[in-house]
């Protein structure tokens, strides 16, 4: 199987002190893998890490076949890795329309038809084009900063809590766009607070605790497991 | 049924904004109706006065545009912005006569070239007082500042963004290049005033007691160009949409794909270009004096703040009210008192609206 995204033994965190102490990841073609953890596990630095956004201090991290460690931010966009942040997803004073284009900032042609094609995908943004995206709700927010995100059609997706400040059932709306943008071809890594609902929805998972991988496997596995329940999911 | 945290939190949220924008409405109210007194009673009253101040007030646009942009976009606020408008006039005089200051103070030198010495470069277009020789200046001069300002920002601010510093670190080294310019300046062009064109100039009678000369009606028309250009290029250009979703969002712009270092430097590129134009058109119904970039830094704070700060339209908006409200001024005041008008309107909107006239809350 070939891997969309691999990142192994990384190390990286903030100023002097490490929050990753030795991370590896795997996602295959057009699979949904899960991170979960508990607060503070580094995984949102992960995302960064993998993105370019923190250096890597030891680690190596490809994209299908290519080395992008520690490569900035607009290089990966360009080699087909988009990444949606927790907050502050979108550009507020831009309308929606504005949005979608900075998304396709590093495309040269097709910029309408990948716009007509993502506002197919998205509906309700759609009759909201010329509205600031300042305005939205926190569910329209998130579809938006879904959308823009996929304006590169990127062959893999990080999305970092995106169900983070929902509602429950606009966490389960936003998981469902999730998996059609998933089973459309795009692989995805997310990270998510909410452990049950990501693994549900994910074909794999992984457990990170203080910086350290703890637990991988298939989704299914990890919500019966005795451990992963009693940490993460609530249960006694 | 338990309430979420997330759901209260949003709850109260909604109640403030609702609190917010009521407030929101009544100040924004009290602002435009002020405005439109000023200019209704201008207009019907000192039509001449408003005139003149729409003059002065559409040039200081030109360098609030900069300000804002260079304050959205960048994160500070720019205290070398009037000097530098000074240097690209001087620069744009220098092109033009090739004089500069001599071994001793009121003797000049000059460096044996200029475009005043093209064949035709002087004679007075139209009903100008200047001719094609000042245009290309100051053309050329706008290219010189874009280039100067994208190397100030290379010596000076880019270390300092690469340093994570602090907004209070920012404001003093730009205070520190204000400072820079001002001597250069003196040291080059010495403390005397200059003028593009020697001469005398009569103005022309319009209806309703206007008084005018010719080349007051070009320097409005340049700057409202200019404006207009501004506006097509931040709203319907990539460049510009990119200019200000990183206003929107830095961190966000750049993991679009936005080269955001690319976007810096044309925001340097277009706010020295804007300088430069807007201190030589200053400079033709005026004197060139090193001191005068100084005192334009008051109006042109008033006016981004009056227009919300990091709005190019409000920056607009905010220079032509202040340009109308310093002029008619003397009507209450000596002529002496200008500057100080900019700062009581500075400290009103301050009081009454700091966010200005199209600023929103930050979120």
């Amino acid at each position: 199987m070939t891997l969309a995204l691999e990142a192994t033994g990384l190390i990286a965190g903030y100023g002097e002190a490490d929050i990753l102490h030795d991370v590896s990841i795997k996602v295959e073609r057009g699979e949904m893998v899960a991170v979960i953890g508990p607060n503070g596990a580094g995984k949102s630095t992960l995302l960064k890490a993998i993105f370019g956004l923190l250096p890597a201090r030891a680690g190596e991290v490809r994209l299908g076949s290519e080395d992008i460690t520690n490569h900035t931010p607009d290089r990966i966009v360009a080699a087909g890795m988009s990444y949606v942040p927790q907050i502050e997803n979108v550009f507020p004073s831009l309308s929606i329309n504005e949005n979608l284009e900075m998304g396709a900032f590093i495309r040269r042609d097709g910029l309408a038809d990948r716009l007509e094609h993502v506002y197919e995908m998205f509906p309700d943004l759609t009759e909201r084009r010329r509205h600031a995206a300042g305005k939205l709700s926190g569910g329209q927010r998130q579809m938006l900063a879904l959308a823009r995100a996929l304006m590169l059609d990127p062959t893999m997706l990080l999305l970092d809590e995106p169900s983070a400040g929902l509602s429950p059932k606009m966490v389960h709306t936003i998981f469902e766009k999730i998996l059609e943008i998933n089973e459309a071809g795009t692989a995805v890594l997310l990270v998510e607070q909410n452990a049950r609902e990501a693994l549900s929805f994910s074909r794999r998972g992984y457990v990170l605790v203080a910086g350290e991988n703890r637990l991988e496997g298939d989704a299914k596995g990890l919500i019966e497991n005795e451990e992963v329940g009693r940490l993460y999911l609530g249960e006694s | 049924m338990t309430i979420l945290p997330a759901q209260l939190t949003s709850t109260l949220s909604d109640v403030a904004a609702r609190y917010r924008r009521k407030s929101d409405a009544v100040s924004t109210a009290i602002l435009w109706t002020l405005i439109t007194l000023l200019f209704g009673w201008a207009a019907i009253f000192e039509t001449d006065l408003l005139i003149a101040g729409l003059i002065v007030g559409s040039v200081l646009a030109l360098g609030a545009i900069g300000l804002t942009l260079i304050y959205s976009i960048l994160g500070f606020a720019n205290f070398a912005h009037g000097d530098t408008m000074m240097l690209g006039a001087y620069v744009a005089f220098f092109l033009l006569t090739g004089i500069v200051v001599g071994e001793k103070p009121n003797i000049d030198l000059d460096v044996g070239w200029g475009l005043n010495r093209f064949p035709g470069a002087t004679a007075e277009l139209a009903d100008l007082s200047f001719g094609w020789g000042l245009l290309v200046a100051i053309a050329l001069s706008g290219i010189v500042m874009a280039v100067f300002s994208i190397g100030l920002d290379r010596v000076v601010y880019r270390p300092l963004r690469k340093r994570g510093s602090g907004i209070v670190i920012f404001a003093m080294a730009a205070l520190g290049v204000a400072f820079s310019i001002r001597a250069l300046m003196l040291i080059i062009w010495g403390p005397d005033p200059r003028r593009y064109v020697q001469g005398i100039h009569l103005a022309h009678h319009y209806p309703f007691g206007v008084v005018l000369k010719t080349d007051q009606i070009f320097i409005f028309l340049v700057a409202l160009g200019l404006a207009a250009v501004m506006y097509f290029v931040l709203f319907h250009s990539k460049l510009g949409k990119a200019m200000r979703a990183m206003a929107d969002n830095p961190d966000l712009a750049l993991v679009s794909g936005i080269n955001t270092d690319r976007i810096v430097m044309w925001t340097w590129a277009i706010g020295g270009g804007l300088m430069a134009t807007a201190g030589a058109l200053l400079a033709i119904q005026a004197l060139l004096k090193p001191g005068l970039g100084f005192e334009l830094i008051l109006p042109l704070f008033a006016a981004t703040i009056l227009g919300g700060i990091g709005k190019p339209q409000g920056a607009f908006i905010g220079a032509l009210v202040v340009g109308v409200t310093q002029e008619s001024s003397i009507v209450f005041v000596s002529a002496g008192y200008k500057p100080a008008v900019a700062f009581v309107i500075l400290i009103f909107i301050l009081l009454l609206r700091p966010r200005g006239l199209f600023g929103t809350t930050s979120s």
